[in-house]
C-alpha cells in the first residue's frame, strides 16, 4: 500500500496547477452557499432564545459578589428587583443581610421525634423560590429501616399520608453547611463559599454551571437548574435576598442556605417553623445559652457520614424520653399529620 | 510576517483540495458536526434538560467522552518518547501525526467541557476568579490548554520550517518536546484527580484511578494511531513503515496488560473486602436492586479488552488485518470502560442511596457525534496540509498552485525533522 504508485488521494493533486474556470467558480460558489445555508439551519434554534436568556451588558460585566462595592451591590439589588417585578408582576424586597458577628449557625434534628411528614420539604419550597416545574427540593426525607442507618436501604419515595409507619424511622437530609466543605473546594470560579456564620452560599450570577460541586457533595444537597425555573407569580415569596431565595436562572446551582434571609435577621428557618413535632432545632452554637448548645452538650448526637471528614453543622440527635419509639405503638394511627408527597 | 500569512493562506487553500473521496468525507463530517451544532443550539435555548442528566447523575456522556479523549491526547507521548528519548527511527517520520492528533483531540476535550456547562456565557469568570490551586478543574484548564499550546507550537514550527525550506532549529522545539512528554502524563493524571479527589464518591476515591487512566490511555491512544497511520499511507504519499506500526503494537501490548492487571486489582479490592463502598461497582458489574443498565456495557467492554489483549499478545497480530481488529476492539472497549464504566456508576447510587439510572438522550448523542466529527475534520485538515508541506512539495519558494518542479521525485525524501 505504501508503494509510491501515486495514489489517487490528496497528495496526487498537489502539483496540479489550479484551474479557476468559470465552472469551478460556480461549483465553489454553490458549495459555499450550501455550507452557509447548512450553518444557518444548524444555528436556527437560537431564534427561540427569549429576552433574559442572553446576559445584558450590565449582567455580563457584573463583578463577583465579594468584589462589589456598596454602590455596585445596591445597583445589582435594584436590578434584581426590577427583573422580578417585570417577570412576576410582584414588587419584591431584595435584601442582602450580612452575617452577624459572633454567630455560627448549627442545626439539630431529633430523629426520635421526626415522623417523616415532609412538611419541612414543602415549607422550604414555598419559602425559597425554587423552580416548581420541575420542582426542586432542598430537603430529602429518608424513610429508614429500623435497625439500620445505611442510607442504601432507605426509601426516598415513600407515601407520606400514613406516617409514621411503625417499623420505620425518618431522617431528613439537607445541606449540612460543612465546616470543611468539599463543594467549595472544587468550584473552579469561587462561585460558592462559606460565610463567616458558617453558611455556604452561591453567587447565582457567578456560577458557570459545571456541576462539579454537585458531584463533590457527600450529602447530595446541591441542585442544578436543568432548565428555566418555573414559578407562578402567586407562589413567589417576595422577601428576597441576594445570596439565598431570589429567583434563580437556568443553568446554575442552588442549595439550602439555612434561610439566611430569615435567620440573619432573627427569625427561624422555614423548615423549622413548620415542623409539627418540634424535631428541628436551630441556633447559634457560640451562644452557651442556646438550645443547640445544650443539645450538643447533653444529648446523644451523631453526624451523617462522619468518615468523609466534612465536619457538618447539621447533626442528628436522640431523646431518651418522649421518643415516639418509647411510646406504645398502638397509638400509631392517629399520628397521620402528613400529606401527600 | 508576510511569509507566515502566506503559509496560513496556503494551508487554508490546501485543505479544500482533494479527490471526490476526500470531499465526500469532509462533507459528511461537516454535516454531522452541523447536526451536533443544531442540537447544541437547542440545548442553549432549553438548558441541559435536553440531556439525560439529572441531579442524581449530574455528569454523563459529555464528561465521559472528555475523559476518554484526554487519554487519547496524552497518547501522543507514546510516539514522542520512543523518537526523542530512545531515538527510534521507525516512528521518526510519523511522530508528527501523533502530535497533530493531540491538537485536534484537545480541541474536542475543550468542546466537551464547554457543552457540559450550564452557563457557557460566563466562561470569562474563569479568567476573573480562578480557584487555583484548590479546584482540580482549574488545574485541568491549565494542563489541557498548556498541552494544546505546546503541541501547536511543536507541529506548527516543524511544518512552517518545512514550508520555508529551512532546517528547524533544535533549541526552538526540542525543549518543548520534552516538556510536552511530562505534560502529556500530567493532563491525564490531573483529569484523574478531578474524580479521585472527591471523598463523597467512593467509586472514584481510589488511588488506582490515575494509573488506570494512563494505562488505558496508552493502550487506546497508540491503537488509534496505528489505524490512523494506515489511513495516512493509504491516502497520501507519506511513507509509513510497517515497523512503525509494530513498534506501536508493542506499546499497546504492554499497556493493555497493565490495564487489565490494574482492573483486576480494583475488582479484587472492591469485591473481596465487600464493604458498603462496593455499591457502585456492584451496580456496574452485577446490577443493584434490580437495576442493571450498565451491566451489558461493562461486560462487552471487558470482553473486548480481553480479546484485544489476547490478539495483541499472539503473533497473529503481526498481520495487519488482525492487528486492526485488535486495535478497534481496544479502542471501543476502553471507550466504554472509561465512559459508561467510570463516570456514570460513580453517581449510582447517589450519596443518599437513591438509585436513578442514566441514559443519554438523542440531543446529547448528536452533540457527542458532532464534536467527534468536528475533531476528525480538524485532524483530517491538519494531516492533509502537513503531508505535502513536510514532503517539500509545497514551500514558500514553490507555492501550491504554481507549475510542478522539474522532477517531483526529488522532493519526496522527507524533510529532516529532527
Amino acid at each position: 500500500m505504501a508503494t509510491p504508485q501515486n495514489p489517487p488521494g490528496a497528495g496526487g493533486d498537489v502539483a496540479r496547477p489550479a484551474e479557476v474556470s468559470r465552472r469551478g467558480f460556480l461549483t465553489q460558489g454553490a458549495a459555499a452557499a450550501a455550507g452557509l445555508a447548512a450553518l444557518a439551519a444548524a444555528l436556527s434554534p437560537l431564534r427561540h432564545l427569549k429576552e433574559g436568556d442572553l446576559p445584558t451588558a450590565e449582567e455580563f460585566l457584573q463583578k463577583h459578589y465579594k468584589e462589589m462595592s456598596a454602590t455596585e451591590r445596591a445597583r445589582v439589588l435594584a436590578r434584581i428587583q426590577e427583573q422580578v417585578r417585570k417577570r412576576y408582576g410582584v414588587t419584591p424586597q431584595v435584601n442582602d443581610p450580612p452575617p452577624l458577628d459572633g454567630v455560627e449557625f448549627v442545626y439539630g434534628l431529633n430523629i426520635s421525634r421526626c415522623i417523616g411528614c415532609r412538611k419541612c420539604v414543602h415549607a422550604c419550597v414555598a419559602e425559597n423560590n425554587p423552580s416548581r416545574a420541575p420542582e426542586i427540593q432542598y430537603i430529602r426525607v429518608l424513610e429508614m429501616e429500623k435497625g439500620s442507618i445505611d442510607v442504601e436501604t432507605a426509601n426516598h419515595r415513600y407515601d407520606a399520608s400514613p406516617v409514621p409507619r411503625p417499623d420505620k424511622w425518618y431522617m431528613p437530609v439537607q445541606c449540612h453547611q460543612c465546616a470543611n466543605p468539599p463543594c467549595v473546594k472544587v468550584c473552579p470560579v469561587e462561585a460558592t463559599w462559606q460565610e463567616p456564620d458558617g453558611i455556604t452560599v452561591i453567587d447565582y450570577d457567578w456560577c458557570i454551571g459545571c456541576r462539579y460541586c454537585e458531584a463533590a457533595c457527600p450529602y447530595w444537597a446541591r441542585r442544578f437548574n436543568f432548565t428555566e425555573p418555573q414559578i407562578q407569580p402567586d407562589q413567589l415569596n417576595p422577601h428576597l435576598a441576594y445570596l439565598s431565595n431570589r429567583p434563580r436562572q437556568k443553568g446554575v446551582m442552588e442549595k439550602c442556605t439555612f434561610c439566611l434571609h430569615r435567620t440573619r435577621v432573627g427569625r427561624l428557618p422555614a423548615c423549622l417553623e413548620v415542623c409539627p413535632t418540634g424535631s428541628r432545632k436551630f441556633g447559634n452554637v457560640l451562644d452557651p445559652s442556646s438550645e443547640v448548645h445544650y443539645i450538643l452538650k447533653y444529648k446523644r448526637v451523631f453526624i451523617l457520614k462522619a468518615d468523609v471528614g466534612t465536619m457538618p453543622r447539621f447533626f442528628y440527635y436522640f431523646d431518651e424520653r418522649g421518643s415516639r419509639y418509647h411510646d406504645p405503638l398502638e397509638g400509631e394511627g392517629q399520628a397521620t399529620l402528613g400529606e401527600g408527597a | 510576517m508576510k511569509r507566515y500569512f502566506t503559509f496560513l493562506w496556503d494551508c487554508f487553500r490546501l485543505s479544500f483540495v482533494g479527490d471526490w473521496r476526500y470531499h465526500l468525507w469532509m462533507t459528511a463530517l461537516t454535516l454531522v458536526a452541523l447536526a451536533g451544532l443544531y442540537a447544541y443550539c437547542q440545548q442553549l435555548v432549553h438548558g441541559l434538560v435536553t440531556t439525560g442528566m439529572t441531579d442524581q447523575v449530574s455528569w454523563g456522556m459529555y464528561i465521559a467522552n472528555f475523559t476518554y479523549l484526554v487519554g487519547l491526547a496524552a497518547a501522543a507521548a507514546m510516539l514522542v518518547i520512543p523518537v526523542y528519548v530512545y531515538r527510534n527511527l521507525h516512528l521518526h517520520d510519523v511522530v508528527i501525526f501523533g502530535e497533530l492528533l493531540a491538537v485536534s483531540v484537545i480541541l474536542m476535550c475543550l468542546l466537551f467541557v464547554t457543552v457540559d456547562l450550564g452557563r457557557p456565557d460566563r466562561f470569562h469568570h474563569l479568567l476573573l476568579r480562578f480557584n487555583f490551586p484548590m479546584s482540580m478543574l482549574t488545574w485541568d484548564v491549565i494542563a489541557l490548554n498548556g498541552y494544546l499550546l505546546l503541541n501547536l507550537h511543536i507541529c506548527g514550527y516543524l511544518i512552517y520550517c518545512a514550508y520555508c525550506g529551512r532546517r528547524p532549529a533544535k533549541k526552538f522545539y526540542i525543549p518543548f518536546v520534552f516538556v510536552a512528554i511530562a505534560w502529556a502524563i500530567s493532563i491525564h493524571t490531573v483529569t484523574a484527580f478531578l474524580y479521585v479527589g472527591l471523598g463523597g464518591r467512593p467509586f472514584w476515591n481510589s488511588a488506582i484511578i490515575a494509573p488506570r487512566f494512563l494505562a488505558s490511555a496508552f493502550a487506546a491512544g497508540p491503537a488509534f494511531i496505528i489505524l490512523t497511520l494506515q489511513v495516512v499511507r493509504r491516502f497520501t504519499q507519506h511513507q509509513v513503515s510497517d515497523e512503525a506500526l509494530f513498534t506501536l503494537r508493542r506499546i499497546v501490548q504492554v499497556a493493555l496488560l497493565i490495564n487489565l492487571f490494574l482492573l483486576l486489582c480494583e475488582l479484587f479490592t472492591e469485591f473481596y473486602a465487600d464493604t458498603r463502598h462496593v455499591a457502585s461497582a456492584q451496580y456496574l458489574f452485577l446490577g443493584l436492586h434490580g437495576r442493571h443498565a450498565l451491566v451489558p456495557w461493562i461486560w462487552t467492554a471487558i470482553a473486548m479488552n480481553v480479546v484485544a489483549t489476547t490478539l495483541f499478545m499472539l503473533p497473529a497480530s503481526r498481520a495487519l488485518p488482525t492487528l486492526n481488529v485488535a486495535c478497534v476492539l481496544a479502542i471501543v472497549g476502553i471507550w466504554i470502560e472509561k465512559g459508561m464504566g467510570l463516570i456514570v456508576p460513580a453517581f449510582i447510587p447517589t450519596p443518599l442511596g437513591e438509585l436513578v439510572e442514566y441514559a443519554p438522550t438523542l440531543h446529547e448523542t448528536l452533540i457527542c457525534f458532532g464534536i467527534w466529527a468536528f475533531g476528525l475534520l480538524v485532524y483530517t485538515i491538519l494531516v492533509r496540509v502537513s503531508v505535502p508541506v513536510l514532503a517539500g512539495q509545497v514551500t514558500y519558494a514553490h507555492r501550491w498552485g504554481s507549475p510542478p518542479p522539474a522532477s517531483p521525485a526529488a522532493a519526496s525524501p522527507a524533510f529532516e525533522k529532527g
